[in-house]
Order: C-alpha cells, then structure tokens, then sequence
C-alpha cells in the first residue's frame, strides 16, 4: 500500500455529467490524496485496468444513470478477476435506498447521495482507506 | 523483479508506488533492475498547460502502436503544496488507449519537486524500460519556462507550442526552447499557428541550441493532435533525432553525462543521510536557531559541522 493515498474516480456508464465526480474529486485532493480522474463513458474494464496500472487504494463510482445495479457488479467482478480484492469501492449518486443493501452485499464499502456532504465523503475515504 | 521482468502489469505496478514512496526494497529492485535498461527511446513532452500535451501523447501512442512497438506512459500533474493532495487528469485524454496489452500508462504526482516531474520519475522511466517497452514518453507537468528536468530524463524531447500564447520575445527567453530537439506548434487549426512557427524558426535562426553542439537543428512541426493531423510527422522526427544521437555519439555522451548526474543525486542522498544522523538532530537543532536568531550563518555553520565529523574521524 503506498504511503500516499491514491483514489481513482470513474464515471462508468453513458450519463453525460460529470460535476459530481468532480467535486468528489478535488475534496480527496483537497484532504490530501491523489485522485486519479478518468473521464466519462468507462466501461468497467476500463476502470479496473486504470485501478491496476495506478495502483490505487480505493474506487469511488459516480453513477447518476439508475445503472448501478449493472455496473457496480461487473466492476467488483474484474477487480476480483484482476486480484484487486483489498481494493475499496465507494459509489456515489443517485442510489434508491431499496438498493443499497443489495450493494454493501456486493462489497460497496461507502454509498454517497446527493446531499453527502464533500467532508463527510473525504473522512469515509480516510477511515477506508486506512489512512 | 522477475515478475516485473516477465510483463506482469500488476507486479509493475506495485513497483512503482514502492519507488514513488521512496523504500528500501525499491532501491534493492531498481539496482536488480537496471542491467535490463537501456532499449527503450525515451521521448519527453513538455509545454504551456492548455497547449494539448496530453492529447499529443494520446496520438503519439496511437501511432507508435501502429508501427507495432510498445508504449510506456508517465504523466506527471502537480502536487497541491497546501495539502499534499493532488488531481491527477491526464488519463481523460489517452481513453482511447484503454484496453490496449501493449500500453502502460502511470499518473504521477511531483510531491513538491519543481523541475516539471517528480525526484521518482526518472526511476520510473528505467522500470518501464526494464519492462520491454520500446517507447518511453514522459508528459510533464504543465511547464512556465524553467522547469527543465525533463531534458535529463528524456533522449528526445519534445516541447509543445500552441498559437496565440505569446509574441517573439517570449520565445527569445532561455528556458523550454533551450532543451526542445522537435518544436511542436499543435492547434495549427487556429489562427496565428503559421505565425508562431515562423517566430520559433527565426529564434532559432538566431542562435543554436545550446545542448547540441552538434548539426541537429529542431525542426518546428504543426499538429492538430485531436485529430491525429500531422502526429505520424512528430514520430517520424523524433524516431530521426534518435537515429542521430546514435550516429553522431551524442547518445552515449548524453547516457554518460545522464549517469554521472545520477551518481552525484545519489552521493548527495546517502551523504546527507548519513551525516544528518551522525551530527545528531539535536545539533542540527541547535545550529538552526543561532542562525534564525542571527547569532551564526549557514556558511559558517556547514563548514564547522563538516570540520567537526572530519576530526572525529581522525580520532
């Protein structure tokens, strides 16, 4: 585990924004982490690639299209595949709370809705993370 | 090492924070490592932030992959020096290079470095180059016109101009065209690009490129990186400039001059090291204040340290 956090932020799926992710974004850089920014439209291949060569501490998912039940699955699937097991995954967006069971199941370690605030998800980071 | 060796991506990785956070079994592996270095063509890109590095190395990728040859990738960002934290962006522009074995591509933070990359970064470029890839490119940090670290990193480097960022004095400045082997003008589809490129071909004119005393003169090349316009042009220049520091012995004196700045970096780490905890923090402590309180100065108080260590071992 590096001595520095590293988090990477993915957006996977088709939506079209990406505000949210950054925001997310720069409240990690601003409590002192590396984030890692992919960029829109990532399939969860992608992702998982971009975890391995970056060698990150945790995921965080932005996801506001209703797909998480689809996407968040497949991605804790490949990092499985990939021996990326000790590897974080939090997920942020619009999540019905009927959900969100379904996903702590799957191995989501932190679930965000749109009023989490960025200082809330910046310490649930830290505490996942170990740091 | 062996599985670094081997291609294994996720063994690389790890490697890779090991010498970002500067550990013991870092330096071990590296030392294991570096009879492997050596093959690859390291191509350095730097420039302005805005004038579309990233994207240039999206595209430069691209058409080394046509050609059949590997990619390494490093991107350097900066590190916030209020938090320590920082955002590191370049992936978003290289996304067409996802999926692709036979590309790597590590983001990097300068952890309060000033140069344009990170102290790890040159360390980094030899594991990706003891791990077989035929290319190396290092993208630096978004640079102003002294950060030049990359000139030592990289056997090519390429820096990155965009129109209408600055008149002819601007590119008279020493600096970032002092270290430029090829001169990129990207955007060329904005207005004033032909404009810049004459202004860097008549700087140019004026004087020669004080690293190379030799016969290469940096071509000045235009792009249009977010369509691939003119990149294959870029490749082909430096693939050249490479074949002529082979040819004109320049390689093998860069490689020495590269290596002796190396031994020297490290001399300085381990003396250092060493005689911090040999003075003892206390000391150090102690000669601190007398200079702050202006009771001493730095001069006269790394000369009395230096004589102090020099007696005792005469003792």
């Amino acid at each position: 585990m590096s001595e520095r956090l590293r988090i990477l932020i993915a957006k996977p799926g088709l939506d079209g924004h990406d505000r949210g992710a950054k925001v997310v974004a720069r409240a990690l850089r601003d409590a002192g982490m590396e984030v890692i920014y992919t960029g829109l439209r990532q399939t969860p291949e992608m992702i998982v690639e971009a975890a391995l060569q970056e060698d990150v501490d945790a995921i965080g998912l932005s996801i506001l299209s209703g797909a998480h039940m689809t996407l968040v699955p497949r991605v804790i699937e490949k990092l499985r595949q990939a021996g990326l097991d000790n590897v974080k995954v939090f997920v942020g967006g619009i999540i019905p709370d009927e959900d969100v069971p379904a996903l702590q199941e799957l191995g989501v370690a932190a679930i965000f809705g749109p009023g989490a605030s960025t200082q809330v998800i910046a310490e649930t980071v830290l505490r996942l993370t170990g740091g | 090492m062996a599985p670094v060796l081997a291609g294994d991506r996720r063994a690389l990785a790890r490697l890779i924070s090991l010498i970002e956070d500067n550990g013991p079994t870092a330096r071990a592996t590296l030392s294991a490592l570096y009879p492997y270095t050596g093959h690859a063509h390291v191509i350095g890109v730097t420039g302005a932030p805005g004038t579309g590095k990233s994207t240039l190395v999206n595209e430069l990728a691209k058409a080394c992959r046509t050609r059949g040859q590997t990619v390494g990738i490093v991107a350097v960002d900066p590190t916030s020096p209020f938090t320590g934290g920082a955002l590191l962006g370049d992936r978003v522009r290289m996304q067409d290079l996802a999926g692709d074995p036979g590309i790597f591509i590590r983001s990097m933070a300068t952890r309060g470095s000033l140069g344009g990359l990170s102290l790890a970064t040159a360390d980094v470029v030899k594991v990706l180059d003891a791990a077989g890839f035929a290319v190396v490119i290092v993208e630096t940090v978004g640079v102003g016109q002294a950060e030049v670290d990359i000139a030592r990193t990289a056997h090519t480097t390429i820096v990155v101009e965009a129109p209408g960022l600055g008149d002819d004095v601007q590119a008279l400045k020493a600096g970032l065209l002092e270290i430029a082997d090829l001169l990129v003008v990207n955007k060329a589809d904005r207005p004033g690009a032909a404009q810049t490129a004459r202004a860097l071909e008549v700087t140019l004119d004026l004087g020669r490129n004080s690293r190379l005393d030799g016969q290469w003169r940096p071509p000045v090349l235009q792009t249009v990186a977010l369509d691939g316009r003119g990149v294959n042009e870029v490749l082909d220049a430096a693939i050249a400039h490479r074949a002529y520091l082979q040819e004109s012995g320049l390689w093998h004196r860069r490689e020495r001059e590269r290596a002796y700045s190396d031994l020297m970096r490290m001399l300085e780490r381990e003396l250092v090291e060493r005689l911090v905890e040999r003075v003892g923090a206390a000391t150090l402590e102690r000669w601190t204040e007398q200079i702050a309180a202006r009771e001493s100065d730095v001069y006269t108080a790394a000369q009395t340290i230096l004589a102090q260590t020099e007696e005792s071992d005469h003792d």
